[in-house]
């Protein structure tokens, strides 16, 4: 095995040092009836090459989205990451490096996550952030508990524009923990009152925007209806780069903002790993979960950061903690934060322009196309499609003809009555040949 | 000013107009650097368009720097060079992992077929992804002799959650849900263990150890009782010892109605050696980047997938993949199932699988088991290296892919367990895991793993050996406020908390 580098006269000299007589003593301590008396029916190790081939073929029985005109978003978007961001995560030192509890020689990872922690916190207009979650969703529950902490109640409202596989992260975690969610339901217009609900029984109300259905949604009046109740408002944004565009839920009134932050720096990846963004109050930092790196100094005066609040831990709190987790998504935020460096406020705006535009571009001409209609007032860069017929037979019939044309809102929320519903999101990689043969495919279908 | 370390030279390293040292260059802060009106990125120029946003435009400014491509590229480069990582030494941490990160699986992972593709993109167009998952998920399986796999947590710890999760679904789908409330943990268990039966609801009931440091079955009758739901054991366990009676255990936990969580973290000292479920364990969560070398990256991303007895597959979360002769499809709403519902959104750490299936096939069944010989072959070495000169808590017996010893050794001279790792940093190593587990006083847990040469554990052993010489010679100079040749001297953990600064400000 190529990776293994003891020989078997090594082998057989450290089992000497140790006084064993061979490896199966070093097992002595396992029962006999648990160890393996044969090898497992497993393939024997394979070259390099042999495992490149193999995992080729399986990638070729997919098709990338930059094959094709490609139009699929619901919470993963599909943005260009410039080569120098993949060309630097790949560093050893960021790459094959562990959580850096020993800051005199983690300074590299502790100092990009201050940064990182810094730029969430700008972006969301929130006063601080931590230094990254699993991904959007997680975050979200996490939030929830966070509200159940600092408001010492435990029942939150989910807006139905929420996405629904958000919405089950919580409702999942909350069921299992014997907390209560109440439910709105879907919104595809964005045109629920949340306010109505708000009473004094509520920790949190949890709003997305834009939201799933692609609806940017003012949160200023429900902010001040939350704190009128004493609960908090947990705002959620799925698509980092609309804040480029658009106002940030702090500037709103959230009291956390929680993200999903693969759209910027990270690849689509079928799902994952993706990057949590989390951001919330200076006053509620010792009741955020996650990890946090600070500023500090070494024993030289000079300006270090480092681990801490770790009080708040599993580590240190056991079964006190804030949170269960003791991950955070270090690589994943490193790309987002150099993407975002290179970006900087006037890059990441004329991003944001261009998403814009692009999906506006889109949807001038699918209006076009007769028996299409698209429900959004306001929209970033994504809007959600009434088609006739069903959305989801559409889209395996647009596959088919080799455009990706969106997610049916039925496979996100089977039974809802919502089939003919079609989420469409168009980003910078979109071409004017893009959008021209979606049309012209959509045409030939309907 | 403390003394310097007699084998350190005498003056401190002149001082430079710049603040750098030679090449340990000083980085200030994007924001200190860079310029909000400066791009690294030629954004092509968007079409004229009617604006649809609304009155939801962005008023205010961001205040977020760039820097140019050259910029950035200096920036991460000179912060990439302030890191320790496993490419670069020798990373004994225990409990840990960390092990060779083979780069044909960053390139593999990196494939447009895998890393290009949407998690809502039409299942017909993602058939190779969904047979790699159904791949991955056989060899875990087949590792561990269980029934059923949930690969969608996105860390051990979520994994954890994910196991527990199915335990409680199982409990309550048994009407036992308002009687059983309380899991079994070990003293030493990882903190995780407690935090997530707390979140669950669950009160948590500690198991002590015996003295040789590992769980004895009577110590679990004991606790045992009509209120138990589940026991959640490391093994093999946090003091890196097998856990002798663990069949017993699982026997009398199910005699109990109680199910068994194992910790998985510590799997690759017995991958293709001994298979979790011929020991009774119900749920595992696999750390695929410990046991299968996915980079840890600086904290992450982690993979946690979880494999379940047959008693508890029904309630695994969606999703899940079926198969149909040849085609696979999704299984994505959990309505009219027993699952307990999603963990979390789309479908797992896909780059992780890619990674994780990469490392098990160059390995193939014979690779795996070798791994995780070898790896207890070098803790024990270790263990032989140092037993005369530093004290095991649980006497000199053979150890699992770990060897833990206490600071018993350092009693009276002044050396704590922090000062002796920060010390190793000016030898060139990452410390060891200091201070777990818990139970044991001044820990140091040491995990060499299988990717070392015997040269490199024989540096590694000479050097811990004249550590601990100086330490008994009274050569605290060495020790003190160690590191001294590191980019930095000992940071100020204690101000970092007390006055915490997590965020640049304007004006700073």
């Amino acid at each position: 095995m190529r990776y293994h580098p003891l020989s078997d006269a090594d082998r057989q000299t450290m089992l000497a040092a140790i006084g064993a007589a061979d490896i199966e003593a070093l097992y002595a301590d396992a029962p006999p009836s648990t160890l393996l008396k044969a090898p497992l029916d497993l393939p024997p190790h394979r070259s390099e090459m042999e495992v490149e081939r193999l995992l080729r073929r399986l990638a070729a029985r997919n098709v990338p989205a930059g094959r094709v005109p490609f139009f699929v978003g619901a919470g993963a978007y599909r943005h260009h990451v410039p080569a120098s961001v993949d060309h630097l995560i790949q560093r050893s030192e960021f790459l094959t490096s562990y959580t850096p509890y020993q800051p005199e020689i983690s300074q590299g990872t502790l100092h990009y996550l201050f940064e990182f922690q810094t730029q969430v916190a700008l972006l969301t207009g929130m006063e601080v952030a931590n230094a990254s979650m699993y991904d959007g969703s997680t975050a979200t529950a996490e939030a929830v508990l966070m509200a159940h902490r600092l408001t010492k109640r435990r029942r939150a409202l989910l807006s139905g524009g929420l996405h629904p596989h958000y919405a089950e992260v919580v409702r999942t975690i909350s069921r299992l923990a014997d907390d209560e969610v109440a439910d709105m339901a879907p919104d595809p217009f964005g045109a629920e009152d949340l306010v109505a609900q708000i009473d004094d029984t509520l920790s949190c109300v949890v709003v997305q925007t834009p939201d799933v259905f692609g609806n940017l949604r003012d949160l200023t009046s429900l902010a001040e209806a939350c704190h009128r109740h004493g609960a908090l408002l947990v705002a959620v944004v799925t698509e980092a780069v609309s804040l480029g565009a658009i106002t940030p839920p702090g500037a709103m009134g959230a009291d956390i903002v929680v993200g999903e932050g693969q759209s910027i720096g990270n690849a689509l990846n079928f799902g994952g790993p993706y990057v949590g963004l989390f951001a919330t109050r200076h006053d509620y930092v010792r009741q955020m979960p996650g990890r946090l790196a600070g500023e500090s100094v070494d024993a030289d005066g000079r300006r270090s950061f480092v681990l801490t609040l770790s009080t708040r831990e599993q580590h240190i709190r056991r079964d006190k903690a804030t949170s269960n987790i003791c991950t955070n998504s270090g690589l994943c935020a490193l790309a987002f934060s150099i993407h975002l460096t290179l970006l900087g406020e006037a890059g990441l705006a004329k991003l944001a322009r261009a998403n814009h535009a692009n999906a506006v571009a889109l949807a001038d001409m699918l209006e076009t196309v007769a028996g299409v209609e698209i429900l959004n007032k306001t929209f970033f860069n994504e809007f959600t499609l009434r088609v006739p017929g069903g959305a989801a037979a559409l889209v395996e019939k647009l596959a088919a003809k080799g455009v990706l044309a969106g997610v049916p809102v039925s496979r996100l929320l089977p039974g809802a009555g919502l089939d003919d519903l079609l989420l469409v999101a168009s980003t910078e990689m979109n071409t004017s040949e893009d959008r021209a043969a979606f049309v012209a495919a959509l045409e030939e279908t309907l | 000013m403390l003394d310097r370390p007699a084998h350190l030279p005498m003056e401190e390293p002149r001082a430079t107009f710049t603040g750098n040292r030679g090449l340990d260059q000083e980085e200030a802060l994007i924001f200190e650097s860079g310029r909000c009106d400066v791009s690294g990125v030629d954004v092509e120029e968007p079409p004229p368009v009617a604006s649809r946003l609304g009155s939801h435009a962005r008023k205010d400014p961001i205040g977020l720097p760039g820097l140019t491509e050259p910029e950035a590229m200096r920036h991460y480069v000179r912060l990439s060079r302030r890191n320790y990582s496993i490419d670069a030494g020798l990373y004994p941490l225990g409990s840990c992992t960390m092990k060779h990160n083979p780069r044909i699986n960053e390139k593999m992972a990196r494939l447009e077929g895998f890393a290009d593709i949407h998690p809502l993109q039409p299942v017909s167009t993602v058939q190779g992804a969904l047979e790699l998952m159904e791949t991955l998920a056989d060899w875990l399986l087949t590792l561990t002799n269980m029934q059923a796999i949930a690969l969608s947590p996105k860390a051990g710890a979520h994994g954890e959650l994910c196991g527990m999760m199915a335990i409680k679904s199982a409990i309550a789908a048994k009407g036992e849900g308002e009687t059983r409330k309380v899991v079994l943990i070990p003293q030493s268990a990882h903190g995780t263990n407690p935090a997530t039966a707390a979140l669950l609801g669950f009160s948590v009931r500690i198991v002590p150890a015996a003295a040789d440091g590992t769980v004895r079955v009577a110590a679990v009758r004991e606790a045992l009782g009509a209120d138990v739901a589940a026991i959640m054991l490391t093994n093999p366990n946090t003091c890196g010892l097998f856990e002798r009676d663990i069949v017993e255990i699982a026997e009398a936990v199910h005699e109990a109605g109680a199910y068994f969580y194992c910790d998985g973290a510590n799997f690759n000292a017995i991958a293709g050696v001994a298979r979790p479920g011929d020991f009774g364990v119900d749920a595992m969560h696999i750390n695929l980047h410990k046991t299968f070398s996915t980079p840890h990256g600086g904290g992450g991303p982690g993979a946690g997938p979880v494999v379940l007895s047959k008693r508890l597959a029904a309630f695994a979360p969606v999703p899940f993949i079926r198969r149909a002769g040849d085609r696979l499809t999704l299984v994505e709403d959990a309505t009219g199932t027993q699952s307990f519902g999603r963990l979390a959104a789309f479908h797992g750490q896909m780059g992780m699988f890619v990674r994780a299936l990469a490392y098990l096939v160059a390995h193939g069944g014979d690779g795996v088991a070798e791994a995780s010989k070898d790896a207890v072959l070098a803790a024990n070495y270790v263990r032989a290296g140092l037993r005369d000169v530093m004290t095991q808590p649980f006497g000199d017996r053979p150890c699992m892919h770990e060897v833990l010893f206490d600071d018993a050794w350092l009693k009276d001279t002044g050396v704590t367990t922090l000062d002796f790792a920060k010390a190793m940093i000016d030898e060139g190593y990452h410390p060891m895991t200091m201070y777990f587990p818990l139970v044991v006083h001044g820990a140091m847990l040491i995990e060499p793993t299988e990717s070392e040469s015997k040269a490199s554990l024989d540096l590694f052993i000479a050097t811990l050996r004249d550590l601990a010489r100086s330490a008994r010679e009274g050569d605290r100079a060495r020790f003190d406020q160690a590191p001294y040749l590191a980019p930095r001297r000992r940071v100020d953990e204690t101000l970092a908390a007390r006055k915490p600064v997590l965020r640049w400000s304007p004006g700073e």
